[in-house]
């Protein structure tokens, strides 16, 4: 009787053939785009390089940016992390359906994302003309920029995290419910940490993918130089110009600076495991 | 017996048989520990349940059903010889060429020739420039200014640098000008130009740097400054703080404005002032025709370097000069353009343009030089928001 549960056996074959299409599909998608771009940074060397970031509109541009990116995505991760949560512990009507909708941001091409939000939250829309009352306005201004951000955001952390929760065996609760921990500190002590890597994963990608968001922000943003004016924005302003050096400029700040936020990200996550044990 | 059995979504099992329950499900002894799942008849019998389970066998149809149409959609248009024409142009003319584009077929046609496929392109008109240049293969470019053709013509040499002398008046078969689009009534009693630079005024204009509307917008309110013995620059600076939404193109604008419900004037193309007025509603928006503004010569050229057949370079060629003919006159006035000749035109399309003091933009020295002096990097544009 020697069977069991297939398992992939680790001698596998093919490996010369898969790694060379893994390759060159990698090279030709990613690797020879960003190379292109850093190639033409080096062109223009580093001295030029700075005078063409050097401006008050850029920086403003690029924080603006990151800035919007991290508040959407801290955002998604507390709201991610509660939506994933509620949908794989309680049984409730419509829960399928919910769980469904999470995935919309992904599929929706987001220029309607952005016409829609702003539809919703332009001064005569349905909770623009809400919120005008109480002094808010959330489209053309910043805060249009992060609920845009965090529509897009959302299924990343939710995402990430579902399956993690998912295998999360109430047992541990139980245990330490009955060792008299209480709720909060069950929460602080024993399910958080075991989130923690897959909490960090999704609010990576979530950063990630909201730093470059382009096409749902347009429309919400007022597109104001120095005050609502995002960074891949400006890049398509300067290629208008026909200015493809500034534009190059600006794609090599924002690349330098996503790899740096993405490989702190990475480091707090390395951190945390070797703390917590392997998860 | 040797079973395989599948338990949860993606995870096989084998092992000897033991016992089917009622449901369809059988347990098998898979040698450490008895499980229970679904038969899998075989590995082969595992696909072909994939492929009837819809996805692949979707993909693959619609596959089949794309190549079909692929290799038949056009086949007989191409025994008749049919001519296919991208016309890139800018964001307000959709409405005209929609148009245009019929009634040049049906008289290109009367004339015996092949009918041809007329491809539209809109957007902002410094983006379709630029998307030209970067291999969009327009055969007619129909853009808001000639300094985006300019560009065009210099980037590419696709197009020579004579352009402009090739069609009447200056290749602009038809022109605009720039008027205030105000809410109905005209609550803040906006007149002039000088109405736009109060502080509780919001006006909404697009970036100049993407739309060509947007630079006439900003050498009228230039000009406005210039007769009235004011400062340009800083005149025009304290309209744009006076911006809260730059768009990116008019249509943009116009969505903001008449739409979203933001800002008190809509600087706005004439043409498409009309429009919004025509299908939102007269009782909407009035129109204020300002003490000064420009003469805006949308041009139109063949890009000679995508012409890729004789036949294709005649159609092109007659879509261009046909502009010029009185029907198309008249449907360009229809359209709300200020168009050349009345002689076909209904006399209300006419008599709708009010009196216009118009500068024009050779006042500034003519595109070449407005274009990196006003517009360009670090030009006067960029000083307004970098002070």
């Amino acid at each position: 009787m020697r069977a069991g549960i297939l398992r992939s056996p680790s001698p596998l074959p093919g490996f010369g053939l898969s790694f060379g299409i893994m390759m060159t599909v990698l090279s030709i998608v990613v690797l020879l785009p960003i190379a292109a771009l850093l190639g033409r940074g080096l062109m223009i060397g580093p001295a030029d390089l700075w005078d063409m970031l050097n401006s008050r509109r850029i920086w403003s541009a690029l924080t603006l940016s990151f800035r919007a990116a991290l508040i959407a995505s801290l955002f998604n991760l507390v709201f991610g992390l509660m939506l994933a949560w509620v949908l794989v512990r309680y049984r409730f009507w419509g829960r399928r359906f919910i769980d469904a909708a999470v995935d919309l941001p992904f599929a929706l091409p987001t220029a309607v994302a952005g016409i829609a939000l702003t539809a919703l939250y332009a001064p005569n829309g349905v909770f623009g003309q809400a919120l005008a009352p109480l002094g808010l306005q959330v489209a053309y201004t910043e805060v249009g920029i992060w609920v845009a951000l965090v529509f897009i955001g959302l299924p990343f952390v939710v995402r990430t995290v579902q399956p993690v929760i998912e295998e999360l065996e109430p047992d541990l609760e139980e245990v330490s419910a009955t060792l008299g921990a209480r709720r909060i500190y069950t929460l602080r002590r024993v399910i958080l940490p075991t989130l923690t890597p897959a909490l960090l994963t999704g609010f990576a990608l979530a950063l990630a993918r909201s730093v470059g968001e382009y096409g749902s922000v347009i429309f919400i943003a007022g597109n104001i130089p120095n005050l609502t004016e995002i960074a891949p924005l400006l890049i398509v302003i300067r290629l208008e110009e026909y200015n493809y050096d500034a534009a190059a400029a600006i794609g090599i700040a924002m690349l330098v600076i996503s790899f740096a936020m993405l490989l702190a990200i990475n480091a707090i996550q390395v951190w945390s495991r070797r703390r917590i044990g392997n998860v | 017996m040797y079973q395989t059995i599948q338990i949860g979504a993606h995870t096989l099992a084998q092992g000897t048989f033991i016992r089917s329950f009622g449901d369809g499900r059988i347990e098998i002894d898979a040698g450490h520990e008895r499980l229970s799942g679904r038969p899998v008849t075989t590995f082969r019998g595992a696909i072909s349940k994939a492929l009837a389970g819809g996805y692949l066998r979707g993909g693959l149809l619609a596959t089949v059903a794309a190549i079909g149409l692929a290799l038949g959609g056009p086949a007989p248009a191409v025994a008749q010889e049919s001519v296919e024409i991208l016309n890139v142009s800018y964001d307000p003319t959709r409405e005209f060429y929609r148009e245009y584009n019929e009634l040049f077929n049906a008289w290109w046609t009367a004339q015996g020739n092949a009918p041809v496929t007329v491809q539209q392109s809109h957007g902002g008109a410094g983006a379709q420039a630029r998307a030209v240049i970067d291999g969009l293969e327009a055969t007619v470019v129909t853009l808001a200014l000639s300094a985006d053709i300019d560009q065009i013509a210099e980037r590419t040499g696709k197009i020579p640098a004579d352009w402009q002398s090739r069609l009447p008046h200056n290749s602009a078969p038809y022109t605009s000008t720039i008027v205030f689009l105000v809410r109905d009534g005209n609550p803040k009693g906006i007149e002039d130009w000088d109405d736009l630079v109060t502080g509780d005024v919001q006006v909404i204009t697009p970036n100049p740097k993407t739309s060509g509307g947007a630079r006439w917008n900003f050498l009228a309110a230039w000009g406005y400054a210039q007769q009235n013995g004011l400062d340009p620059a800083e005149f025009v600076g304290e309209l744009y703080k006076n911006v809260p939404v730059l768009d990116t193109g008019a249509r943009g604008s116009t969505t903001t404005f008449t739409q979203r419900g933001v800002g008190d004037v809509l600087l706005a193309w004439e043409n498409e002032a009309f429009l919004a007025l025509a299908s939102l509603g007269e009782d909407a928006f009035d129109i204020v025709v300002p003490s000064v503004s420009i003469l805006a010569e949308p041009p139109v050229t063949l890009v000679d370097g995508n012409i890729t057949s004789d036949a294709q370079r005649a159609a092109a060629e007659a879509y261009l000069e046909h502009l010029y003919s009185p029907e198309a006159q008249a449907l360009a006035l229809k359209h709300f353009y200020r168009a050349w000749d009345t002689s076909e035109a209904a006399p209300e399309d006419v008599a709708r343009f009010p009196e216009v003091n118009m500068v024009t933009v050779e006042d500034f020295g003519g595109w070449p030089k407005v274009q990196p002096e006003y517009f360009g990097e670090g030009g006067v544009f960029d000083q307004i928001y970098q002070e």
